[in-house]
């Protein structure tokens, strides 16, 4: 591992300063993919600045009469497991907790922070290893992933650059549910809706999000929700637990009078960011629910995927995916 | 004429033979180590560069503890090297098997994936801190009862996550003990006698808590 200076600090201000000062500056939370990444040197780092002493870790549930428009604050340095067994994240937002606890183990969960997994890189076998050439880790290299082993790649928002999964849980729940995040940095803060946070790889794999230098993630901001009663997050993967999404998918609905008024569905482990089917979203609208309905906005939901060599089963794993999660969103 | 080897001589000349390979094999260590500490000074113990030491104080199993270690050093070498508690082990270095899990603060969580010097103030438990005035944690007596390993080289981070599971939200059924215990990968597939050593405990659940 690349030598580092290790500092930390109980000021956001004093922590935006030395990001922004120091060259090849570094911050650290939960570390579960800091360390990591340090120890594969995929990532180096001369100074590590430690932000866990940082006031920004509370989880806040706000009354839709006292507050309109924001339904929850969800600090930067809330651990996951915090998050997920909040009670009234549970009550409030279940997709969320459901994300959460599908995702890691509980160890890891207990060190991970929210602002920490929405920053978490991807699991892509070639970025990890320093031995073989990658555009996201080496700008230019190549991309071996492409016509190599691509069994857990991305079929939707890849590029001739890049074809890396986004492999967080939690922030395909979060995309799903409309979420902000707030970032402070030294021109001050602003709000970015976390769907637009993520950058697709385009030419560019080694930017990977908005994030401008010494900004920091400082909380995640979730409208109020109508789709408590009816949503679902589901994952499939190659074991029952521990182990990264082959496709998972979060839907939510709100339904009137038996028809559908609002709909969500969200993507993971098939994109190169946390990934909403729009257009399966709008099919949904106005209608019944029905087995036939959601099989439909199934097969909606991956229209224009790219599959690869290896992972053309993606495809229709997507669509059961999408069926059988939001067929246990409407308790079926 | 006959070439003999008497016992003696024969005894002689294996030693000979074992000493120059250990030589050999110490050399090649050394070196290896040597190289490993020009890239990695947390490898040097005492001689760490100015730039990357750091002084960090904090708990472990109830004693108090003034550590100098490298930034780098994560706080599972840093319990096995520095403080010879070598109960937890080392399996993957990545987050991924779970066999370095101790405790901070009451929480479990994975000791490679966290760097000492970020623990200043911690309280740490550690598996050599389960047992108390020479007696075991019931969970250690149950790994034991119920054969809860082969090898036993996972078993410190099991057993440590077990412990931490009596106080986390699980539910009731042997599977969710297996949800709950996925972080800890055994190699010799133990599981059923795991979850059975955890069971027991939680049905007893006298004094079962740290
Ligand atoms: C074995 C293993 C299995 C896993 N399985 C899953 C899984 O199934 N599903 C899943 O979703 N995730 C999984 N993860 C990933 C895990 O969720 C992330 O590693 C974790 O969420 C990262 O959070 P952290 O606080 O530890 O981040 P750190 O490692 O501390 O930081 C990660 C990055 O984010 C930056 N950062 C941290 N906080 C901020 C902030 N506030 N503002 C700006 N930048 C910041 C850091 O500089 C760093 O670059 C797994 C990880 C491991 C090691
Ligand atoms: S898919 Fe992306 S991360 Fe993986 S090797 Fe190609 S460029 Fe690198
Ligand atoms: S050694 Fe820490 S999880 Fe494997
Ligand atoms: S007992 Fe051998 S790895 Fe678990």
């Amino acid at each position: 591992m690349h030598p580092f200076k290790y500092g930390k600090t109980v000021d956001l201000k004093e922590a935006i300063n030395q990001l922004g000062s120091q060259p090849k500056a570094n911050l650290i939370a939960g570390g579960t993919t800091l360390v990591d990444l340090l120890r594969l040197n995929v990532v180096t780092a001369n100074h590590l600045i430690d932000i866990n002493q940082l006031p920004i870790a509370n989880i806040e549930i706000f009354e839709a009469k006292s507050s309109p428009e924001i339904g929850a604050r969800i600090g930067a340095l809330a651990r996951n497991t915090d998050v997920a067994m909040h009670k009234q994240i549970i009550k409030n937002y279940p997709l969320i907790s459901q994300a959460i606890l599908s995702g890691a183990s509980p160890q890891l969960r207990n060190m991970a922070t929210v602002g920490g997994n929405v920053m978490q890189r991807t699991r892509c076998a070639y970025f990890r290893d320093t031995a073989v050439p990658c555009n996201k880790r080496e700008p230019g290299s190549g991309c071996p992933a492409i016509g190599g082993l691509n069994r857990s790649h991305a079929i939707l928002g890849t590029s001739e650059s890049c074809i890396a999964v986004h492999a967080s849980d939690m922030c395909v729940a979060l995309v799903a549910l409309d979420a902000q995040v707030l970032l402070s940095g030294p021109q001050g803060e602003r709000k970015v809706a976390l769907v637009d946070f993520y950058l697709l790889p385009g030419n560019h794999p080694e930017k990977e999000n908005l994030l401008k230098p010494g900004e920091i993630i400082v909380q995640v901001e979730l409208p109020h929700s109508p789709f408590a009663k009816h949503s679902h997050y589901l994952k499939v993967r190659d074991r029952e637990s521990f182990s990264f999404a082959l496709v998972s998918a979060a839907c939510a609905l709100e339904i009137k009078n038996g028809k559908i008024v609002d709909a969500r569905i969200a993507l993971g482990g098939v994109a190169t960011k946390p990934w909403r089917a729009l257009d399966a979203e709008k099919l949904l609208l106005g209608q019944s629910p029905s087995e036939g309905l959601f099989a439909k906005a199934g097969e909606v939901s991956i229209l224009g995927a790219k599959p690869q060599k290896s992972n053309a089963f993606k495809v229709e794993l997507t669509k059961r995916t999408v069926k059988r999660a939001l067929l246990a969103a409407v308790g079926e | 004429m006959t070439y003999k080897i008497s016992r003696r001589r024969f005894g002689q000349l294996a030693i000979a033979t074992s000493a120059l390979a250990a030589l050999y094999e110490y050399n090649f260590a050394k070196s290896n180590i040597q190289a490993l500490a020009k890239q990695s000074p947390a490898w040097q113990g005492g001689n760490i560069p100015k730039l990357t030491k750091v002084n960090v104080n904090f708990q472990v199993n109830g004693t108090k503890q003034a550590v100098e270690v490298d930034s780098r050093m994560s706080l599972l070498d840093c319990l096995r090297e520095k403080l010879k508690l070598t109960g937890s082990k080392k399996g993957c270095d990545h987050g991924q098997c779970g066999a370095c899990t101790v405790m901070v603060n009451g929480r479990r969580i994975n000791s490679c994936l966290t760097f000492a010097c970020m623990h200043e103030g911690d309280e740490i438990t550690t598996i050599e801190g389960l047992a108390k005035d020479g007696n075991l944690h019931p969970m250690q007596e149950a790994f034991i009862a119920h054969d809860g390993f082969q090898c036993g080289y996972c078993t410190p981070g099991q057993i440590m996550s077990a412990v931490a599971l009596l106080s986390e939200t699980c539910g009731k059924q042997d599977s969710d003990v297996a949800e709950c215990m996925s972080g800890n990968i055994c190699r010799c597939a133990a599981y059923p006698n795991i979850v059975a050593a955890i069971q027991e405990v939680r049905k007893g659940k006298v004094n079962a808590s740290l």
